[in-house]
């Protein structure tokens, strides 16, 4: 079933503050077949708030996660991430358009710290694959 | 200036691991069945892995450089086998860019075929921070 166009310009609510530890840190660059000397985090870190916030968002509106396939994917930085950040993320529906049966969701979340300062913009492109459902 | 092209393995332990520290619990990424019942030829690597195996080259081509942006379109699934694992391919183009950034123009590509849609990424590199 085609998704909601009432939900473009929804915002969700704000994910619950997350503390960056080096161990979160570690275990991230580790999974991606590096190793961790200490520092700021990747430049991809800051997709864990991001999912938090996009994962909040498919199970309010019942969307099935495997469903989803990433479309695009974009970040800007205000500065890196830094294990002792606590940081949250706040989801926009920012567009939906159907093509062929699918939902592109586009969304940005805005990854702010402790303070409220942004540290990262991201904007996703969901692809839900509707397919005979 | 052409980037020294870098080769990345991904294997499914790999996925495994990756979904943990990312919070990322996708089951296309870890059972076939699932996987191709929503069309897909079977598990494929999250499109961050392969973003991140990207990010990973730029920093290892520019040390101590501050990421500025990063993005791309995932164009084509990354499929990986349930034995050995798959190699990715990360070659880079840099550029100077204004206010003293990089730009790196990034090909990431499996199989000989590309799987990101235009990566890019702009750096400050650790240099130009002094």
């Amino acid at each position: 079933m085609p998704i909601d166009q009432s939900l473009v310009g929804r915002v969700f609510p704000p994910t619950p503050p997350r503390a960056v530890t080096e161990e979160d840190v570690r275990d991230f660059v580790t999974a991606t077949g590096g190793e961790y000397a200490g520092g700021p985090a990747p430049a991809t870190y800051p997709i864990v708030l991001a999912f938090g916030a996009m994962n909040a968002f498919l199970e309010a509106e019942e969307i099935e996660l495997h469903r989803i396939v990433h479309g695009e994917q974009r970040f800007a930085y205000e500065r890196p991430v830094v294990p002792g950040d606590v940081l949250t993320a706040t989801l926009t529906v920012s567009t939906l358009r159907q093509i062929a049966g699918n939902d592109i969701i586009g969304t940005t979340s805005e990854i702010t710290d402790e303070s409220g300062a942004l540290v990262c913009s991201t904007a996703a492109t969901l692809v839900h694959r509707g397919g005979e459902a | 200036m052409s980037l020294p092209t870098r080769t990345f393995t991904i294997t499914r332990a790999d996925l495994v691991r990756y979904a943990e520290a990312s919070g990322d619990p996708n089951p296309i990424h870890q059972d076939d069945e699932v996987a191709r019942s929503v069309g897909l030829p079977g598990v494929i690597a999250h499109g961050m892995y392969t973003m991140a195996l990207a990010a990973r080259a730029v920093s290892e081509w520019f040390p101590g450089a501050e990421v500025v942006s990063l993005g791309c379109k995932f164009t084509n699934p990354v499929v990986v086998p349930a034995e050995g694992g798959v190699d990715i391919e990360v070659a880079g183009e840099a550029k100077q860019a204004e206010d003293g950034l990089t730009a790196v123009a990034l090909t990431v590509t499996c199989g000989g075929q590309k799987v990101l849609g235009m990566p890019r990424a702009v750096v400050r590199e650790a240099a130009a921070r002094a």
